[in-house]
């Protein structure tokens, strides 16, 4: 009958979802490793970070270490997190945060281990500046180790590009779109001799994404106050899109859902804006498509969507051997590895003129030199601040533009929702 | 007789067994109830009277605030709109649904365990995996229910995107996946029907449809009435089906304009990614107090037809 069934699915599923973070969480001092020796450290991450191979490395120059590694799905990792540092247990020794929930979590450093006082004072100068500034604490603390960036370009499909009579080229595809304006006029182009099924671009909220990461300003001024109201670059950002969107340029897919997923692998879509991490997603998803990818600069050069940082909770056992292999990881040789094998850009700029680094070029993207393309985006990134609830503001703005591309609301009165929504979660 | 002779000290001890001894059998039931079940329940509601983040250690005591706020909160009545839709579309077709296919079942069968059983596998699959099927075969551009409607000559719908399509969607993965469940339980009742009454009915001539109708559903109302009371205390607590509807967006708001989120899932949005607990934890008492209601008020009919 319903009631068992239910309550008992609905406690099936909030077990599950513990379990992603902490039902699987032995703890370090008491795992399996002989007696006293041997300290396992655990990091909790959300995703492929590029670690595996480093560990071992760690561990064959640390013989008394143990690594772990535990992944969650993103959201899930970080709401696991917050719980679990709000009550005081169940955090791992390595806890690594994204861009999007970094001035969320540095708003409580008392929870985390302060790294100026563990040598970080002396490594402030490894990272791009922005990124060392966004994990900063207002109590002036360091709470987490920069480790890769977005870097922002734009992936674009070479068959269907060409199919709609486009150029194909990298360097002249990138000249189309000098700024978002002349991209939505591609769009237009494009649209009108497209290939049937397949869209310009493959979501409005991830082409809005993009955009506003390259404004001065994004959501929060520097004290904290929402501005998505009053930014200007908000709602010219939002604007361009769902213009772009009602010329028919939009895939309509949501970013990261089965069916975005499906999207790639059924061509629905001939450009997407691609931070370095989205190359592997792309290489998983449109196995059938190497070599007809490609990738060109993002219209207005730099920008940045994502990146991650790794803490150390203050609750940690083992605080010193944690920090000192997130020091490790975070240092410039361990980088350049994680890029060269996984395309996952680092935020560590002495890496930015390394040969193997600016040399490298991908295969499956049409051997894209995709050292060169994301190091100049990361460059060029003018670096925004970001307030405590930006990715909650985010996720808003999302279902916003998604109720105009499903037909439900005119631009007009999704954008008036959408500051309600905006005010319950910024009181 | 024995104990006459056995002094105080052992007639203590047996009128402790016989009187003492059934607490004890039953004590850690209450014991895991009380810490289980009676606590959380009593710290939720203490809970709901504060302002209290997750984020912000500080915790305050607010009396009724977040009672009034959900009072005049659009999107709780939203989703307890779209709850009370999601289970009427899924409780009634499901329970007639049952009753067709247990009197069906009652029929003499070949291979009738097998079919017995086979009813009831739905119910023994994960609710995850379910919920993922469904919506893919809902999807909006590939899904399979879309390509029969093109078969057919109909346009495709984006049943996430609308309200009542998200309802009826979601309505079936409940009901594809407890109708068997409850066919069971209307089939053992069933069986309690004395045969004779079929046999009056066939020798006054009356039809199988007319026997149903006249003989099986009276007999079968207190069980009726049962499983209409348990499936609404489910129906107002679904949680799973909606979140998992849009899965791999990882935000529990039920769709862009909350179309299908449930109480349950605002429950789950407010506390588990807002980390309001107070407001949560009065979300989560007034839905208490919401099925407390609808099950007195079932209970009420019950006792009314039993007095009949």
């Amino acid at each position: 009958m319903s009631a068992g069934r239910i309550r008992l699915a609905a406690g099936a599923l909030a077990v599950g979802m513990l379990a992603v973070g902490c039902g699987g969480s032995p703890s370090p001092s008491t795992g399996s490793a002989p007696a006293d020796s041997k300290i396992t450290l655990t990091l909790n991450l959300f995703g492929n970070m590029g670690f595996k191979e480093l560990y071992a490395k760690y561990e064959a120059a640390h013989p008394n270490i143990k690594i772990v590694e535990r992944t969650s799905a993103y959201n899930d990792h970080h709401r696991n997190l917050a719980a679990h540092l709000a009550t005081g247990s169940g955090t791992a020794d390595i806890e690594a945060i994204d861009t999007g929930f970094v001035a969320q979590f540095r708003n409580q450093p008392q929870h985390f281990a302060d790294l100026l006082k563990h040598g970080g004072d002396q490594l402030k100068d490894r990272w791009l500046p922005w990124k060392w500034e966004a994990s900063l604490a207002k109590s002036g603390a360091q709470i987490g180790y920069g480790t890769d960036v977005g870097g922002l370009a734009m992936c674009y499909r070479r068959d269907l590009f060409e199919k709609a009579g486009l150029p194909t080229d990298r360097d002249e595809v990138g000249k189309l779109w000098p700024d978002w304006a002349s991209y939505f006029e591609t769009g237009k182009r494009y649209t009108a001799k497209k290939p049937e099924g397949a869209a310009f671009f493959d979501g409005g909220p991830q082409v809005f994404n993009a955009m506003i990461g390259q404004a001065e300003t994004g959501y929060y001024d520097t004290q904290d106050n929402v501005v998505v109201a009053t930014n200007p670059a908000v709602r010219s950002a939002y604007d361009q899109v769902l213009k772009a969107v009602a010329d028919g340029q939009s895939a309509k897919l949501v970013g990261s859902s089965p069916a975005w997923n499906t999207g790639f692998a059924k061509s629905q879509f001939a450009t997407i804006a691609c931070p370095a991490w989205m190359l592997a997603k792309i290489q998983d998803q449109g196995k059938a498509f190497a070599g007809q990818w490609d990738v060109a600069a993002i219209p207005g050069g730099g920008g940045n969507w994502g990146g991650s940082y790794l803490t150390v909770p203050a609750k940690s056992k083992n605080l010193k051997e944690a920090v000192a292999l997130i020091t490790w990881l975070t240092t410039p040789e361990q980088q350049i590895e994680v890029f060269t094998k996984h395309g996952i850009l680092p935020s560590t700029v002495a890496t930015y003129d390394k040969p193997e680094v600016t040399g490298l070029k991908h295969e499956f993207f049409n051997n894209a030199p995709i050292g060169q393309i994301f190091t100049t985006a990361a460059r060029n990134l003018k670096p925004q601040y970001q307030g405590p609830r930006a990715g909650d503001i985010q996720t808003a703005i999302r279902d916003a533009i998604n109720r105009v591309e499903e037909g439900k609301q005119d631009g007009a009165e999704a954008w008036t929702q959408l500051l309600g929504d905006v005010e319950r979660i910024s009181k | 007789m024995t104990s006459a002779r056995s002094g105080p000290r052992r007639r203590w001890i047996y009128q402790l067994d016989v009187k003492g001894s059934p607490y004890l059998y039953i004590a850690p039931f209450f014991l895991l109830f009380g810490a289980v079940g009676m606590f959380p329940l009593l710290y939720t509601a203490y809970v709901s009277l504060t302002d209290w983040n997750l984020l912000d250690p500080a915790r305050e005591w607010v009396g009724l605030a977040n009672y009034a706020e959900l009072v005049a909160d659009d999107y709780f009545w939203n989703a307890l709109f779209n709850t009370v839709s999601i289970w009427l579309l899924s409780t009634v077709p499901q329970l007639l649904a049952a009753l067709f296919i247990a009197h069906m079942l009652n029929r003499r069968l070949r291979a009738r365990t097998l079919f017995r059983m086979g009813v009831l596998l739905p119910n023994v699959t994960s609710i995850v995996a379910v919920t993922i099927i469904f919506a893919q075969l809902f999807g909006r551009d590939f899904g399979m229910v879309n390509w029969a409607l093109d078969l057919v000559g109909l346009d495709p719908i984006d049943w996430q995107a609308g309200t009542l399509s998200s309802h009826v969607a979601i309505s079936l993965i409940v009901i594809w996946r407890w109708t068997g469940y409850n066919a069971l339980i209307y089939l053992a009742a069933m069986q309690t029907i004395p045969e004779d009454l079929y046999e009056a009915a066939r020798l006054d001539g009356a039809s199988q449809f007319t026997q149903f109708r006249k003989i099986t559903v009276p007999m079968l109302r207190p069980t009726i009435i049962f499983t209409a009371v348990v499936s609404t205390i489910g129906g107002f607590q679904i949680i799973a089906e909606p979140l998992l509807f849009q899965a791999g967006t990882g935000n529990p708001t039920g769709g862009s304009d909350r179309q299908f989120q449930t109480v349950g899932l605002y429950l789950y949005e407010q506390g588990f990614s807002m980390y309001e607990f107070g407001y949560a934890s009065a979300i989560a008492w007034t839905l208490c107090m919401i099925i407390v209601v609808m099950a007195l008020v079932n209970f009420a009919i019950t006792r009314r037809i039993r007095s009949s």
